[in-house]
């Protein structure tokens, strides 16, 4: 399944991550470029005492515009949008962004694979996913879903994981073109926003 | 759930049907969350094609309300985010309080959690005697439940730590009967409230009242939609009076914000010309 070079680059970036995720954010956000020229979505698992806060804290570690995403608003290139908690984030053709307090998807909401798979049908392709470390199983059928519509999949490396069971859940479905170490990921998305890169799934 | 069994031209022709048939109009709804539930819906009853599942819909009466239950998210919880209710508390019903009589109207009640939470706020306000709380819904099903005030016993630890941080100072427990795995609100609640399909797409204006809550609703409907229900609520309601959303939903930027002014942090208006 050799993927086409990219003539033009993705539209969008969409991270999912749940236990011991976190840490990882963290440490890609500083080194991320600071003209990313699409949107990146990331999808948190988190207890929802949590709170605006974390929108707050990843603020602090980047000058990329980080925000919880507000239903019905356009996706900017160069924004970070955090699906907000207790509700699924979910990605529109015209590139809006709805919200669903609908039945939780693998025990989560909001769940990775919602977001992944309707941004894969939005973006029709056109964009790359990364799951992260996690207990959980959330993301992976999202990723595949990615993949399947011609998008870029990458996951962490699961020996660098503190909880290696999310990104393993990828690689088993055999989904996954990229396999990071936590300082390669923001290299990684800043590459994406690189219009001369060329990228070939191994 | 695995990926899309049916392609959008499919849920378009399902959403058209739908129309034509049965006068239920879903085509301003969100397109994202409505095809990922009726593509849920197709997955979880296991048709095999979307010809079989189109046919149903068209020719079992049953099946179309299961249908449309389905499709729209019911997900519902008493004292859902405290803070607003609290809000409620302390800054709503102290002016409610100088009305001779008080109307109020649930849009969206679901199966009525809602509904039996302003219904212990108003009593423990001393107002419920001179309430009445118009409860409404698309959906029939989940009215019925709402009617009968009966709900699962195992929700009620959940229910009563929200109650308590919501500012309530009594034993949650004391306001129902539990039997077996149910509880039965108690019947001074159900006789304050009027249940009523109502549809908010193509029902009109029934009544003004001096609070409307529309919780959770609005961010399964279109901008254009949005508007127009918005121009439903400004015609219903009093001139000050309270208007209530979701937690993720705004007035900001629609079209009646300028008449409205909110009270606080809360998703609370107030109509103020
Ligand atoms: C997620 S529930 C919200 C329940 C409650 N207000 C809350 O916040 O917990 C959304 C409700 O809106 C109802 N609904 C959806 N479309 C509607 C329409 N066009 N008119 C009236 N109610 C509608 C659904 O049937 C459902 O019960």
């Amino acid at each position: 399944m050799a993927k086409n070079s990219l003539a033009s680059p993705v539209d969008l970036v969409v991270i999912g991550g749940s236990a011991g995720s976190l840490d990882v954010i963290l440490r890609m956000l500083p080194p991320l470029s600071h003209d990313l020229r699409f949107p990146v979505i990331i999808v948190l698992h988190r207890k929802s005492t949590f709170d605006s806060s974390l929108s707050d804290l990843f603020a602090t570690r980047t000058s990329l515009t980080v925000k919880e995403a507000e239903e019905k608003e356009y996706l900017r290139p160069g924004v970070i949008y955090l699906a907000p908690a207790d509700y699924h984030l979910l990605v529109e053709k015209n590139l809006t962004l709805s919200l669903d307090y609908s039945e939780k998807v693998n025990y989560s909401r909001p769940s990775i694979d919602v977001t992944f798979q309707t941004a894969a049908d939005a973006l029709e392709g056109n964009l790359a996913g990364i799951l992260l470390s996690g207990a959980n199983a959330d993301g992976a059928l999202g990723l595949k879903t990615i993949h399947s519509a011609g998008g870029i999949t990458a996951a962490q490396n699961p020996g660098s994981a503190e909880m290696p069971y999310m990104p393993n859940q990828a690689l088993a479905l055999s989904v996954v073109d990229y396999i990071l170490n936590i300082d390669e990921i923001a290299y990684f998305v800043n590459k994406l926003s690189d219009s001369k890169t060329k990228f070939h799934s191994e | 759930m695995e990926q899309n069994a049916l392609k959008d031209t499919d849920v378009e022709t399902l959403l058209n049907d739908l129309l034509e048939l049965y006068g239920y109009d879903f085509t301003e709804y969100s397109k994202a969350s409505i095809k990922r539930r009726v593509n849920r819906l197709y997955i979880l009853d296991r048709f095999l094609s979307f010809a079989e599942f189109r046919y149903r819909i068209k020719a079992d009466p049953d099946y179309l309300k299961r249908f449309v239950e389905q499709i729209t998210v019911t997900v519902t919880e008493m004292f859902r985010d405290p803070p607003f209710y609290k809000s409620l508390r302390e800054n709503v019903l102290p002016t409610l309080g100088t009305y001779p009589f008080i109307r109020i109207w649930h849009a969206g009640c679901s199966s009525g959690e809602e509904v039996y939470s302003m219904a212990v706020l108003l009593e423990e306000a001393n107002l419920l005697h001179k309430s009445l709380l118009y409860a409404t819904d698309i959906n029939p099903e989940v009215l019925d439940k709402a009617r009968k005030g009966i709900f699962s016993l195992a929700h009620m630890k959940q229910y009563s730590e929200n109650y308590i941080s919501s500012g309530g100072k009594k034993e949650f427990s004391q306001y129902y009967t539990a039997n077996y795995d149910k509880v039965i609100f108690d019947d001074r609640f159900r006789k304050k409230m009027i249940f009523s399909t109502h549809n908010l797409v193509s029902d009109r204006s029934f009544n003004v009242f001096q609070l409307i809550l529309c919780r959770n609703v609005l961010i399964y409907f279109d901008k254009d939609l949005q508007t127009r229900v918005f121009d439903l609520f400004e015609e219903s309601l009093e001139n000050l009076g309270f208007l209530a959303l979701g937690s993720k939903e705004t007035l900001r930027f629609s079209n009646i914000a300028a008449r409205f002014k909110q009270t606080d942090k809360e998703k609370i208006w107030r109509k103020i010309a």
